[in-house]
Formats: C-alpha cells, structure tokens, sequence
C-alpha cells in the first residue's frame, strides 16, 4: 500500500486520462495515475487526428514541442464501389493558418510527449501497472484502487476511470455492463513508410501540409464501417473499421478488409513504393449517445472512451476524450475548493458541464445515426454503387443525349431501391441527423 | 551489505535491421530495452539484499536517454540509480567502458559506501564480448567470478562468497574472498514484479547523472573513441542460411492433395529425397 491519501487517482494514461491529470496537477492536487502499459502510448492507437482546439485548451501553446506529423489542409470524403470512388473534397489554404485546426500525429509519440507534460506538472505515473479493482468503503463509496502489483493498493478522494474502451475496471466494479457488439467498432491499421518528398508530390502538399482521406462504400463487404488514409510526415496511416456486431456475421475478416481496401484501384496507386511498418488493431465506442453508461458514482467518474465518447460520424474521440477529462478534473479541482466530498451529488456537476459543450450537444444530436446506419446497410454497398454507376453515365460522353442519361440514372436509383425506399431512407437519414 | 549492478541500455536485438549497403546496425526507431542478461544479475542482487539487507546501486554508462533502463530498473526495487553519460565516453569498445565504470564504481563506494557485491549480466547482446564486466573486477581488483549459475552461500561478515560456475563440461563450485564481481548467467532466475511501492519509490525517485569529472575519471584519454584501440576492420552479414518458406494453398482442397501439394514442394526443392524415399519401397516390392 501507499502510504498515503491521493487528492485523485487517474486509471489510464491515454488522451482522457492524461488532460484530467494535467489539470488537476496544474491546480495543485496530488494526483497519482495508473497505466498498464509499458510506457503512456504503448497501448493506445488511433488513426490519428489531432482536433487542436480540445488540446489548445488544456496546454495552449502545445504546437511549440507536441511530435505532430502535418496540419490537415485538405479532406476527402469518398463513398466508394468496387472500382471507383465518387469524391467531395476540400481543401483550403485558410488552414494554412498560424494555429491550424487539425492535425495527423502518431499516437504512440505524441503520448509520450503529453505524458512529459503530465509528469512535469507534478503527476506522479506508474506504467506497467494494472488496475485490477476499485476499493469500497462500508457505503459503497469509492476509496481508492487495487492494482496487481504486490501490496498494491492506492486510496483517493476520487478515481477517475481513464481506462478506455474495454473499461475493465468499470466492468468489474459493477459500474457499468459489457458494451453491445454493435456499440463497439473494430478497426484496423497498418503505417507506411513512404519518403517525404513521394508523399509531398503524391497529395500536392507543401511543408508540413497533411491530406485526410475518409472513405465508405463496398470497401467494408456490407458492413457498418469506414476506411481511412492519413497523411504523416513520413508514413501513410490507412486503416478501417466495422462495428463488431457485423463481423460476427460476415466471413469477412477485418486484415482481409484492410488488404482489400490497399487494393482497391483508388488507393493502391497512393501506397506505391510504400513499406509497412507496423500495424495495429483496436476498439472504439461507437453507440453514441444513448451508450454512454452512468458517468459518475460516489468518488468515481468517468471520461474518454471508457464513456464512449465518440463521434462515430465525424470522426472525433481525441478531442472528446481531452474534453471530458478536462471537465472531470475542473469538476474535481472545483470541489475539492469548496471543500466538498466526492460524492455522487456533488460530482453531478461534471455531467452539467458536459451538457453545456460541445460533447453531449454533438452526440444528442446524432443519437439516432448509430441505430440509423446499424439497420440500414444500403448506406454502405447499394448507394455507392449508384452514386458511382450515376456519375459515370454521366461522364461518359458516349453519343447518348443528356435527358437519356438523366432517365437513366433515375432509373436506376428506382430499380435498385425503389420509390418509397429512396424516400424512407432520406427521411429515416433527416431524422437521424436532425 | 551494498551491492552495484551495472547494466546496459540495447537496442531490442529482435527489432534491429542491418544496413544494407554498410552493414551497420540501423539503430534509429528500435526499441530499447535493458541488456536482457542483466536482469538476471539485478534480480540476483535484490535477492540478496532482501535477504540479508543492504542497498543496491544500479549504473549504467551511455547516452542520455539510457537514462531510461534506470528508469526502468528501478522499479524492480533497485534504491538508487547512476548514469554515467558524457560526450567523452562515445565510440567506446570494451576497454573504455570498464576503465570509466570502475572509476565510477570507486565513487560510487566513497559516496554510498564500497560494495562488496558487483554484478553483470554475462555480456550485453549488441556486443556479446563478455569482456567489459572482467575488466572492471581486474582494474578495481575484485575477485571476478564469470558464468554464474548459483550463489550457494554468501557472508558479507565472513567476507566469504561460495558460487556456482558453468565451465565445459560440468559445473565448478569456487569459494572466494568478497569483494567480488559476478557476471550472471541466463535463466539463473525470474526478474520480479515490483510491489507497488517500489514503483511509486522509483517514480519520486531521481536518476543520478553523473559526467566524467562527477565519477571522479581523471584521464579522459582512457574513454571513448580514444581509449579503444580496437579497429573495425571489415563489417559483412553472415549468408542468409535458411531458405524462404513456400506456402501452400490449403483453401478447398482435401487432406489427401494438401499432402500431395506439401511433398510435391519438398521433392522440387530436394530431388534426391524423392528417390531415396522410392528406392526401399521398390525393393520391398521386388521382395514379395
């Protein structure tokens, strides 16, 4: 046991986990946390994007030393079929601004450095040590964590549960049930090593000018999910995701999908000359708003994935992870100010918080999306196809005259899902979207 | 009873890639780990001090982030951690690195007491030259015991240490005077699980950096690149031994044409098998 009572005890040491325990340190709290992995990174993986503005409000000049790769510059968004993709892109020398707004880093480098940060404002970090259990008072309160060390026990005022997607601990405590297959995305990745210069020529980048590419289609066999090509420095991040629910029913394997998407005729040019370099699989929480499990208890609350904090549409968890932990430990600070206990009425105050950010304001917006997407599959294979079957009717200059064409494609919008089916899906998409 | 383990920061030798056209190790992006020999010699050294009290000093001698296999030593329940680090000290071979240790080792024993205990790991797996850890019990004139396998009795009072050495051919039982330096040898035992007091010791606890005139070396001409009169004098990649794995579909198609598949592969590769393989069982044919 440590001998002594820790102001917070933060479990896990990922994007959530570190902001609340900079910003508790930063306030003077004694804060102690917890990671099981050999060092703050080793565990983590994410595409990665960097949504500057959750960062910016945690550490406000963190562009000066973060290991950032590029500022994004420009994003495709691609619905794809088998062969081709159909594009919006926009790109926008406006994000070439002194503070850009997004940028691509590798997880594993930029943990480390916010990890720095988190030690030097006075955090003290165990790696390699995993919490196994929460420890309870005759109330039922919250006091501290067991930990699968030797003697290992910690006691806090409050444990704030950083812990990620598995949420082991929230889990075994009772805090919280097993995540729903179909709340939870399967993704994989793979980093390629590819030149400076090649990426440079490639995308049409300058500097440190980074491009994302954000793609759904028939590249995912039917299933709910999206792929992704990240432009790094010197590396390539292209990975894809499905909801696990539909991997359990697909004879699809989730590397079969990756090595199919590398292939796939839009891509494959893109990763020439490129050489793999690591791959990677992970979780994310993709349930939405109506997943996120109870937040707070008597000396407990929970942040970033572990509270399924993402948003699966746009692509957000970081900066959504950096945010709920933020306003955890300003919950914490706050209390511990006003000399209140830790209890679940006080700790209450971090839900408020919550609803006034961005945060819930987003994931109540799209409450509907995960159930919308989760049951209607045409999203992801028969409108690519028209989409794509529609913009090449329309390319090819064939002597077929325009009203023909226009019929055409109609026509085969109604054949493929008919009238009221076109019409329901737009309504059921509004609805979700609203 | 204070006991020194010195220890080195390596490149994961599992990682590593060699340089194509030079033939150096590509050491950027590997991983480091701790020299894996050594942790047989901490966990050795811990044994004892928990058996019979003491501290034990890890040191290590290297580039500043080596300070990072201190970190990581410490949490094992090491009590405190020296590096050694210095512009001085690069381009060591083996010779340098145990004049610059042993001089640390000596300020060491005037700050925290004399050990009478130095270990190592046999040698490190980037060098695998077995040489520094004898070099520094021959300058301090310590007792040197290489290859140990067990510590069978040792009396920091007595100043006895009885010990179990691996030598061709079976096992020497060698009984010496301490001080002494032992050089582990692998498998010898488990490095432990730190309790969560020795991590969270180790966390509040500073790493000891020290440069040459901190550690007390008084002639940097015996360091680095200077004080190696070894000479690099051709660097090449051994032949690629074994060859490159075939493999064979198995996707729809029956044990029976998978085998046929698997003995086709051998018979192409190695003609002569086919033949020898056939030539008894026509023989038992002829017989009957």
């Amino acid at each position: 046991m440590i001998g002594q009572t820790f102001d917070a005890i933060v479990v896990g040491a990922g994007p959530s986990g570190n902001a609340a325990a900079y910003v508790m340190a930063k306030e003077g709290l004694k804060v102690l946390q917890l990671e099981r992995g050999e060092y703050p990174g080793s565990k983590n993986v994410q595409g990665a994007i960097l949504y500057a503005d959750a960062l910016r409000q945690i550490i406000p000049d963190f562009h000066e030393d973060a290991p950032l790769e590029r500022h994004v510059i420009e994003q495709r968004l691609w619905t794809m079929d088998d062969r081709s993709h159909v594009g919006m892109h926009y790109r926008s020398d406006d994000f070439n601004e002194e503070r850009p707004n997004r940028y691509t880093i590798i997880r594993a480098e930029f943990d480390k450095w916010f990890s720095r940060k988190v030690r030097a404002a006075g955090v003290t970090l165990l790696c390699e040590t995993t919490v196994t259990d929460l420890l309870r008072d005759a109330d039922g309160r919250v006091t501290g964590v067991r930990t699968d060390r030797g003697g290992g026990t910690a006691f806090a005022d409050v444990v704030i549960l950083a812990e990620g997607v598995n949420g082991l601990v929230g889990r075994r405590a009772g805090l919280r049930g097993d995540p729903a297959p179909e709340q939870v995305a399967l993704a994989v990745k793979e980093m390629h090593f590819l030149p400076r210069d090649i990426i440079e020529n490639r995308f049409n980048l300058r500097g440190g000018e980074g491009v994302v590419i954000e793609a759904m289609g028939t590249i995912t066999a039917g299933m709910t999910g999206t792929g992704f090509l990240y432009t790094n420095q010197e590396s390539l991040s292209i990975g894809i995701g499905c909801l696990v629910s539909d991997f359990a029913d697909s004879p699809m394997t989730p590397y079969g999908l990756l090595e199919a998407f590398k292939n796939h005729p839009s891509i494959r040019p893109l990763l020439a000359q490129s050489e793999c370099k690591e791959y990677a699989a992970h979780l994310i929480p993709e349930g939405g708003y109506r997943a996120i499990p109870e937040l707070v208890g008597d000396g407990w609350i929970v942040v970033g994935d572990a509270g399924q904090f993402v948003n699966a549409v746009h692509r957000e968890g970081s900066n959504l992870a950096m945010t709920t932990g933020r306003l955890a430990a300003e919950t914490v600070v706050a209390l511990k100010r006003r000399g209140d206990k830790a209890t679940a009425f006080h700790l209450a105050d971090y839900k408020r918080r919550l609803e006034e950010t961005f945060v819930m304001k987003d994931l109540r917006k799209y409450k509907g999306i995960p159930s919308f997407l989760h049951g209607n599959k045409q999203i992801f294979g028969l409108y690519p196809r028209l989409f794509s079957a529609a913009a090449q009717t329309w390319l090819r200059v064939d002597g077929t005259d325009k009203r023909t064409k226009e019929k055409e494609i109609l026509a085969s919008f109604r054949k493929g899902r008919t009238l009221p089916g076109l019409i329901g899906d737009a309504v059921k998409l509004a609805r979700a979207w609203r | 009873m204070h006991i020194v383990v010195c220890m080195k920061q390596v490149p994961d030798s599992a990682q590593i890639r060699v340089h194509p056209v030079t033939n150096t190790i590509m050491r950027q992006g590997v991983p480091t780990i701790i020299n894996p020999f050594d942790l047989f010699a901490l966990e050795e050294a811990l044994r004892w001090r928990d058996r019979l009290g003491g501290e034990v000093t890890a040191v290590t001698m290297g580039p500043p982030p080596a300070e990072e296999a201190l970190r990581k030593a410490m949490p094992f329940g090491a009590d405190r951690a020296v590096l050694l680090s210095a512009r001085a000290f690069a381009g060591s071979d083996t010779l340098a690195p145990s004049y610059a240790l042993s001089e640390t080792l000596r300020r060491i024993g005037r700050e925290f007491g004399d050990p009478q205990l130095v270990f190592t790991g046999k040698q490190t797996i980037d060098g695998d030259t077995a040489q520094v850890g004898p070099g520094i019990a021959r300058r301090l004139g310590l007792n040197q015991l290489t290859y140990v396998s067990r510590i069978a009795e040792l009396d920091p009072a007595g100043g006895r240490i009885v010990v179990e050495r691996r030598a061709e051919g079976g096992v020497q039982v060698l009984r010496t005077a301490l001080p002494a330096l032992i050089t582990m040898l692998e498998g010898t035992n488990e490095i432990r699980r730190g309790s969560l007091d020795d991590a969270y010791r180790a966390a509040l606890a500073p790493v000891i950096v020290w440069n040459a005139s901190d550690a007390g070396i008084s002639d940097l001409t015996l360091c680095g690149l200077r004080g190696s009169p070894t000479i690099v004098k051709k660097v090449f990649a051994p032949e690629i031994r074994a060859a490159k794995a075939r493999l064979i579909p198995v996707a729809e198609r029956g044990a029976a044409q998978i085998a046929e598949d698997a003995l086709d592969a051998v018979f192409s590769l190695q003609p002569g098998v086919e033949a020898a393989l056939l030539r008894p069982a026509q023989g038992t044919q002829q017989g009957t």
